[in-house]
């Protein structure tokens, strides 16, 4: 085993909160240097890494992780409206109320795997998704959506005397570039975090269940704890992610829980590169960014881009075009998702690797038999070293060549 | 008492529909292993297929008549459908059945796209791992599902039944049961029918059934199960698409329909059993039942929301007290 050394952590962990922190400045050129978006790249990336800390690790592909992302919205209008309109409040709650619905999803479903454990979680955020359109409906405010209210209660703040129209933090509004900055922090304190897991004994636990799980149970770990614990730590980090959104936009929906957004945060980790520390960091910004460039493209646009191709031609080229853009984003997202997962199961980070020629990145073939690999794309556990079987044949045969020549 | 036959009548085709898309699915599952997503989106595609040859019926010719104006003066177009012009009151009788005559067009259409689909993206998925699988025809869902969307906006198209089947049943006072219903349950009793008839008295079903049970041995004598696999594959993709075809009275089509019954004919063929296709009608029809129990007021009053959730939590029972499912075989899909 390889081991990795604290000191890269420390310099990858503070690599990523400059770049985080430059934010603004690197995003500038390609255009998406504002903090509406940006905000969005933090939180979903948020999303993703928890995600990644029970895919990436364990094996185990969830199909309903938006109804935690859903619920930690709902606990943080809800703590807006009866507590206070402070962020800490409602992302304390949104945590633990996501922790406990992972804590007894997690509980059912973590008795199956493969397949099952997809139908299960899925079978699961379905219900959530349902019952909050139906008999949950005093709670969730049904299709309207749960809204903050300026008369709402608000006792913590009406006990301590704190004003505040919007949520906020300390006082800072969470829109705009301080927004950005909080989402930020945040983002920055779950990579570390996951950083953490991933070379904790904990972690190395959680791959040797997705390498072999019946030989852990022969070694004598009952795996069920370790993989629990991971399924409510992603949880948790949906529900935070969940909070933020709701501290952004304060309007919980029900469609946050359709198993749709559940696809959405798979596909950012896998683009990314499951198992990868920075890998759904990247998947995240990569899709949220190409959704907002692309839906913004009209076929009138893209008419004036292509004033150079020849008339006739124009014409199916815009029409070709205009399909994979706009409202045909989808098409696109659809498109990548399958090009991914047939070309790239690595995702974009074997991709970086493959491309900067890395040694000891063999070629993964699929999703399910990822390498461990680290942040930057190091494996962990080492390949066997390979000999240069060529060489010795050659010699043999020289030897052999030489003995038959020989008197 | 009446109330009860309701629901069970009721239950029955909704229950038709979940068994005839789980069958398709449990049948692409039991020969390739394949975990398939993108069958909800063929579901779909055949209700497409009725949209299409509806259109195809009713393109028309227009023609002006000078002698006779409309109301605000100018001359009266007179449209008549070109298969009206050329086969006279045929033409109409074609044009009212429009849904049922399509499924001559949505058997070659979906066969075809089913072996498509097989032969160029699935077969390649074989080796890899179900999470791999489930990824790669969940991304195949989303460009069916968006390439009818582009062609045909995101409104339901409405589509009628003929006129024969379009009145209601009355049973007794209270029990109403419209015809198209009764057509519905009775179409997708053949179809399951057909589809165990050709695979329980064909030899083409028999080398299929040994294949599923041990498709080393198949190969091994001899057979070329593969292009045979490729084959049952174009034909769960048929049954999905005659199920979507007949559906479309029931449901306007829209391009997401498929996977609304995507989710709930994955549980049904969890419930039923992974690869067991009799568990797979078993279960379509218990849930669809059951689903139709659950959303009678009495039971609604005394749980609320039940009839949103019940089908999942049969499934989630299920699947902890009988892991393998109903009816499912012993070494299938174990971990």
């Amino acid at each position: 085993m390889k081991h990795t050394s604290k000191l890269a952590d420390i310099a990858l962990l503070i690599g990523f909160a400059i770049v985080v922190a430059l934010g603004p400045i690197i995003f500038t050129p390609i255009g998406a240097g504002y903090p509406d978006l940006l905000q969005k790249f933090a939180i979903y990336g948020i999303f993703a890494i928890g995600f990644n800390i029970l895919f990436g690790l364990t094996g185990y592909l969830s199909f309903g992780h938006a109804a935690f992302l859903g619920v930690g919205s709902y606990a943080a209008v809800w703590s807006f409206k009866l507590l206070s309109m402070d962020l800490l409040p409602a992302v304390a709650m949104s945590v633990v109320l996501a922790g406990v619905l992972a804590l007894a999803i997690g509980f059912v479903s973590l008795r199956r795997s493969g397949i099952y454990f997809s139908i299960l979680t899925l079978a699961f955020a379905q219900m959530c998704y349902n019952m909050a359109y139906s008999v949950l409906t005093p709670i969730t405010n049904g299709e309207t959506g749960l809204r903050v209210l300026r008369q709402d209660p608000r006792y913590l703040d009406a006990a301590i005397g704190y004003v505040s129209p919007t949520p906020s933090l300390f006082g800072m509004q969470i829109t705009g570039w301080t927004g950005f900055y909080i989402c930020g922090a945040v983002l920055v304190a779950a990579f570390g975090l996951s950083i953490a897991i991933f070379r904790s004994p904990f972690g190395m636990t959680l791959r040797a269940i997705k390498s072999n799980q019946n030989r852990m149970g022969y070694t004598g770990y009952s795996t069920r704890p370790y993989l629990l614990s991971a399924f409510v730590i992603s949880g948790m980090f949906a529900g935070l992610a969940g909070a933020l959104l709701a501290a952004t936009d304060p309007l919980a929906g029900a469609e946050r829980m359709q198993w749709t957004a559940s696809g959405e945060v798979v596909l950012m980790t896998i683009l990314g590169g499951a198992g990868t520390l920075l890998g759904p960091v990247l998947g995240t910004g990569i899709i949220k960014y190409f959704e907002n460039i692309f839906s913004a493209y009209n076929e009138a646009q893209l008419k004036a881009m292509f004033t150079f191709v020849p008339d006739g031609l124009r014409e199916p080229v815009v029409k070709t075009l205009s399909l994979f853009v706009g409202e045909g984003w989808q098409l696109t997202l659809g498109l990548l998702f399958m090009a991914v997962v047939i070309f790239l199961p690595g995702g974009v980070m074997e991709g970086i690797n493959r491309l900067i020629g890395l040694k000891h990145t063999p070629k993964v073939r699929s999703l399910g038999d990822s390498p461990q690999r680290d942040g930057l794309g190091e494996m962990v556990i080492e390949e066997m070293p390979t000999h240069d079987r060529t060489a010795e044949i050659e010699k043999n045969a020289a030897e052999q060549q030489a003995r038959a020549t020989a008197p | 008492m009446d109330a009860i036959v309701l629901q069970i009548l009721n239950g029955l085709d909704k229950g038709g529909a979940y068994a005839l898309i789980a069958l398709g699915l449990t049948l692409a599952f039991g020969t390739l292993g394949v975990v398939n997503f993108a069958h909800g989106a063929l579901f779909m595609l055949g209700a497409f297929c009725a949209v299409v040859f509806n259109k195809l019926l009713t393109l028309e010719i227009v023609k002006i008549d000078p002698t006779r104006t409309t109301p605000w003066g100018s001359p009266l177009e007179i449209k008549t459908p070109y298969v009206q012009a050329m086969l006279g009151d045929w033409g109409k009788v074609l044009i009212d059945y429009s849904v049922p005559v399509s499924i001559l067009l949505a058997i070659p259409v979906m066969l075809l796209i089913g072996i498509l689909i097989e032969r160029g993206l699935i077969r390649f998925f074989y080796k890899r791992p179900h999470a791999d699988q489930i990824l790669v025809t969940f991304g195949l869902a989303i460009v069916l599902q968006e390439i009818v969307k582009h062609f045909f906006g995101a409104n339901p198209i409405a589509q009628s039944a003929p006129a024969l089947f379009s009145g209601s049943l009355q049973i007794t006072e209270a029990i109403v049961y419209p015809y198209w219903r009764i057509v519905y349950l009775c179409f997708s009793l053949v179809v399951i029918g057909a589809v165990f008839a050709f695979l329980q008295l064909t030899t083409f079903g028999m080398v299929v059934r040994a294949g599923m049970q041990d498709r080393e041995t198949v190969g091994l004598l001899g057979i070329n199960i593969e292009r045979r696999f490729t084959i049952v594959f174009g034909l769960a993709a048929i049954v999905a698409g005659l199920a979507g075809v007949m559906y479309t009275p029931i449901v306007p089509p829209d391009y997401h329909m498929g996977m609304d019954f995507l989710v709930l004919s994955f549980v049904v063929v969890v419930v039923g059993g992974m690869g067991s296709l009799p568990g797979a009608v078993l279960a379509g029809f218990l849930l669809g039942i059951l689903q139709s129990f659950a959303s009678m007021n009495e039971i609604k009053g005394l749980l609320p929301g039940i009839d949103q959730i019940i089908i999942y939590l049969v499934a989630v029972v299920v699947l902890l007290v009988r892991p393998r499912g109903l009816l499912g075989r012993k070494g299938v899909m174990e971990s």
